[in-house]
C-alpha cells in the first residue's frame, strides 16, 4: 500500500512539474516580461536593474527552480495589467468560482441520478428513450449556447432572473459568499444551471448504464424473488451499488468543471477565476495566465490522485493492478 | 465521415453489410445523416446559393440593417432570417460561417488522426522506452483540461505571431490548438490494439518474411484497428466543432473578418438585450443541429460496431 501511495504521489508530482514547466515557458518566453512592466521613459540602466531584480539574468534552470519554489508557496508574481499580486487576484475570485462549481455539481447529482434510474428501470418505454435522446442533445450543446438561451428566456424575455454579475455578497473571513443574500441567490441560478447541464447528462448516462448492469445481478433477482417491493429493490438495493462510480466521476469532474466554468463565467460576467483568466488572455497578462494554468491543473491532478488513492484503500485489488 | 470512401467498388458491398442494415433500421441515424449531408452541402455551396457575400463590404447596405426574419413585421426579401446591424444577411453569414466551422472540424480530425495513428502504431509496435515516453506525454496532456490547452495555445500563438499573420493564420492556429489534446485518444486506442495484434501469427509471419516494419504497421495492423477509430473520429468531429465555436465565442478563435459560427454567436450575444434575437438564435440553432447530427451518428455507429450489443 505504501509503495502504491508513493508511486501515485510521485506520478502526480511529475505531472505538476511538467505543467509548471509549461507555465514557466509561457511566463518567461512569451514576450519579454521587462517590456510589459516598463514604459518609454525607463532608461536602459533601469531596465537592467529591473531585469536583475526579477532574476531574469540568471541561468534558465535556476529561474525554473525558483519559479517552482515560489509557485509552491503561492507566489506567482505581479499582474502586468493591474500591478497586484497574482495570488491575491486569484484568491479574491476563487470563492465565486467554487460556489458556482459546487452548486452545479449538486444540481447535476440531484437531477441526473433520478433521471438515470428512471431511464434504466423503464428501458424501452417512450419517455425513457426520449430522455436518452435528449441526453445526446445535452452533450451536443456547448455550455455558452445553453447560457445564452437561458439568458434569452429567463432574463430578456421573462425578466425573472438577472443575466450577469454575482449580486450582493457577504464576506466571511477571506471567503465571500453570494448564497446568503436574496440577490446573490437569484444571480447564481442561471449560471449554475448552465454549467450543470453537461454534467447532468453525464451522470444520467452513467447511472443508467450502471443500473442496467446491477439490475441483471443475482442479488437483485433474489430480492425480487423474496418479494421485496420494486421501489425498495430499485432505490435501496440497486441504486446503492451504482453510486461508487458516480461519486468517482463527480469528484474527478470537479476539475474539468472549474476549467469549463470559464466559459459560463464569460457568458454571465460572473466574477470568478475563469473570467479573470479570459481577461488576462485578452490583455496578454502572462503571470495571471501562468498562475491559472498551474492552479487549475493542481486541483485537477490532486482530485484524480485522491480518487485513485481512495479507491486503493477501499478495493485492495487495485493496488496490484496499478503497480 | 462515411464508410464508403476508402475502397473502390464499395457500393454493393456496403448495401449488403451489417452496418447498412443497422443504419436502415435506425430512424434517428438516418435523419441525422440526411441533416448532416444537407448542412455540409449548403455550407460548401454557400458562395452559389446565398443572396450576398456577407464579407464583401460593397454588398452590404446599411438601409437594410437590423431587418427581422421574413415572416415578421418588417421582414424583407431576400433576407430570409433577417440582417444584422451592418445590413449583413444572417442566413448568408451562417452558411459561410458553417463552412469555416466544418473545415476546421475536418482538418482537426484529419491532423489528429494522422498524428494519433502514427504515434499509436509506433508505441504499440515497438514498445519499450518509446512507448513509455509517448504514453506519459499523452497522460500529461490529458491531465490538463482540453479547453484550457486550446485556449493557452491560441492565446500564445496570437501573442507570438506577427500582426500580419494573426488573421490569416487564425484557422491553422485553432486546428493545432485542438489537435494538441485530440490525438491522445487515437494514439491510446491504436496502441492498445497494436500491442495485441503484434503478437498474432500473421504479424510474426510477415516479420519472418522480412516485410519492413513500416509496411507491417500500415498494411497489416492498421486495418484491424480502424473500427474503434472510426467511432472516435466521428465523435471527435463534433467535439472539434464545439471547441472551435467555444474559442471563437470567447474571442480567441476566428477573427471578425472570417467568422465561424462561434464568432457569429459572439456578435449576436452583444445584441442580446437590443431585441435582435435573430442575430444569436439562428447561428446557435445551426451550430446545435450540426453537432447534434454528428453526435447522433457517432452514437449509432458506436452501438452498431460494438459486437457485444448485436
Amino acid at each position: 500500500m505504501i509503495v502504491f501511495l508513493i508511486k501515485r504521489l510521485a506520478n502526480a508530482a511529475v505531472v505538476m512539474l511538467i505543467v509548471a514547466l509549461m507555465a514557466f515557458v509561457i511566463f518567461r518566453f512569451v514576450g519579454d516580461p521587462v517590456e510589459f512592466m516598463v514604459n518609454e521613459q525607463t532608461t536602459l540602466a533601469e531596465r537592467e536593474a529591473l531585469r536583475a531584480r526579477l532574476g531574469l539574468d540568471e541561468p534558465v534552470m535556476v529561474q525554473y527552480v525558483k519559479f517552482v519554489l515560489n509557485a509552491a508557496q503561492g507566489d506567482f508574481g505581479i499582474s502586468y495589467r493591474n500591478q497586484q499580486s497574482v495570488m491575491r487576484l486569484i484568491a479574491e475570485r476563487f470563492p465565486a468560482t467554487m460556489e458556482l462549481v459546487l452548486l452545479a455539481t449538486l444540481i447535476s447529482l440531484v437531477v441526473g441520478i433520478p433521471l438515470g434510474v428512471i431511464t434504466a428501470i423503464h428501458r424501452g418505454r417512450w419517455f425513457s428513450e426520449g430522455l436518452q435522446f435528449l441526453s445526446i442533445i445535452g452533450v451536443s450543446l456547448p455550455s455558452f449556447v445553453i447560457g445564452i438561451l437561458l439568458i434569452l428566456v429567463f432574463a430578456v424575455t421573462l425578466g425573472w432572473l438577472p443575466a450577469f454579475g454575482r449580486g450582493e455578497v457577504v464576506r466571511i473571513g477571506w471567503w465571500t459568499t453570494g448564497l446568503l443574500t436574496p440577490s446573490g441567490r437569484m444571480a447564481i441560478i442561471l449560471p449554475a444551471v448552465a454549467l450543470s447541464f453537461y454534467q447532468i447528462t453525464l451522470v444520467m448516462r452513467l447511472v443508467r448504464a450502471e443500473m442496467l448492469e446491477v439490475l441483471r445481478s443475482d442479488f437483485v433477482k433474489f430480492a425480487r424473488a423474496r418479494g421485496v417491493p420494486a421501489r425498495l429493490v430499485h432505490y435501496r438495493h440497486a441504486l446503492r451499488n451504482c453510486l461508487m462510480p458516480v461519486v468517482t466521476m463527480t469528484a474527478m469532474n470537479i476539475g474539468a468543471l472549474i476549467a469549463f466554468a470559464l466559459v459560463t463565467e464569460t457568458v454571465f460576467q460572473w466574477p470568478g477565476m475563469g473570467l479573470l483568466f479570459i481577461q488576462a488572455v485578452t490583455f496578454a497578462d502572462i503571470p495571471v495566465m501562468a498562475a491559472y494554468l498551474v492552479i487549475v491543473s493542481f486541483i485537477f491532478v490532486a482530485l484524480n490522485t485522491m480518487v485513485d488513492i481512495a479507491y486503493a484503500i477501499i478495493d485492495p485489488r487495485l493496488r496490484d493492478a496499478h503497480s | 465521415m462515411s464508410v464508403s470512401d476508402s475502397e473502390p467498388g464499395l457500393l454493393t458491398r456496403l448495401r449488403r453489410s451489417d452496418l447498412w442494415y443497422s443504419f436502415t433500421r435506425n430512424k434517428a441515424a438516418m435523419v441525422a445523416a440526411l441533416l448532416l449531408a444537407l448542412l455540409i452541402t449548403t455550407a460548401f455551396a454557400a458562395p452559389w446559393i446565398t443572396p450576398q457575400n456577407p464579407f464583401d463590404p460593397a454588398q452590404l447596405d446599411l438601409w437594410n440593417a437590423e431587418l427581422p426574419p421574413i415572416w415578421m413585421q418588417g421582414g424583407q426579401w431576400p433576407y430570409l432570417l433577417g440582417t444584422d446591424n451592418q445590413g449583413r444577411d444572417i442566413l448568408s453569414a451562417i452558411l459561410y460561417g458553417s463552412r469555416i466551422s466544418v473545415i476546421i472540424g475536418i482538418s482537426t480530425v484529419v491532423l489528429s488522426l494522422a498524428i494519433g495513428i502514427s504515434l499509436g502504431l509506433i508505441a504499440g509496435y515497438f514498445g519499450g522506452i518509446t512507448d513509455n515516453l509517448l504514453m506519459r506525454l499523452g497522460d500529461v496532456l490529458l491531465s490538463v483540461p482540453t479547453i484550457l490547452i486550446a485556449i493557452l495555445v491560441s492565446a500564445i500563438a496570437r501573442t507570438m505571431l506577427p500582426p500580419g499573420l494573426r488573421e490569416v493564420g487564425a484557422g491553422a492556429v485553432l486546428v493545432l490548438a485542438i489537435t494538441l489534446s485530440a490525438w491522445v485518444q487515437y494514439a491510446r486506442t491504436v496502441r492498445a490494439q497494436t500491442a495485441v495484434e503484434r503478437r498474432k501469427e500473421y504479424v510474426q509471419a510477415a516479420r519472418l518474411l522480412k516485410v519492413p516494419s513500416r509496411r507491417i504497421m500500415l498494411h497489416h495492423i492498421l486495418p484491424n484497428t480502424l473500427t474503434p477509430i472510426l467511432v472516435a473520429a466521428t465523435l471527435n468531429f463534433g467535439m472539434a466543432i464545439l471547441t472551435e465555436a467555444t474559442l471563437s465565442f470567447l474571442g480567441i478563435g476566428m477573427p471578425p473578418s472570417q467568422p465561424s459560427l462561434g464568432t457569429l454567436i459572439r456578435f449576436g450575444n452583444q445584441y442580446l438585450f437590443s431585441g435582435m434575437w435573430w442575430m444569436v438564435v439562428f447561428p446557435v440553432l445551426q451550430l446545435s443541429l450540426l453537432v447534434i447530427s454528428v453526435n447522433v451518428l457517432g452514437d449509432w455507429l458506436r452501438d452498431a460496431l460494438n459486437p457485444k450489443l448485436r
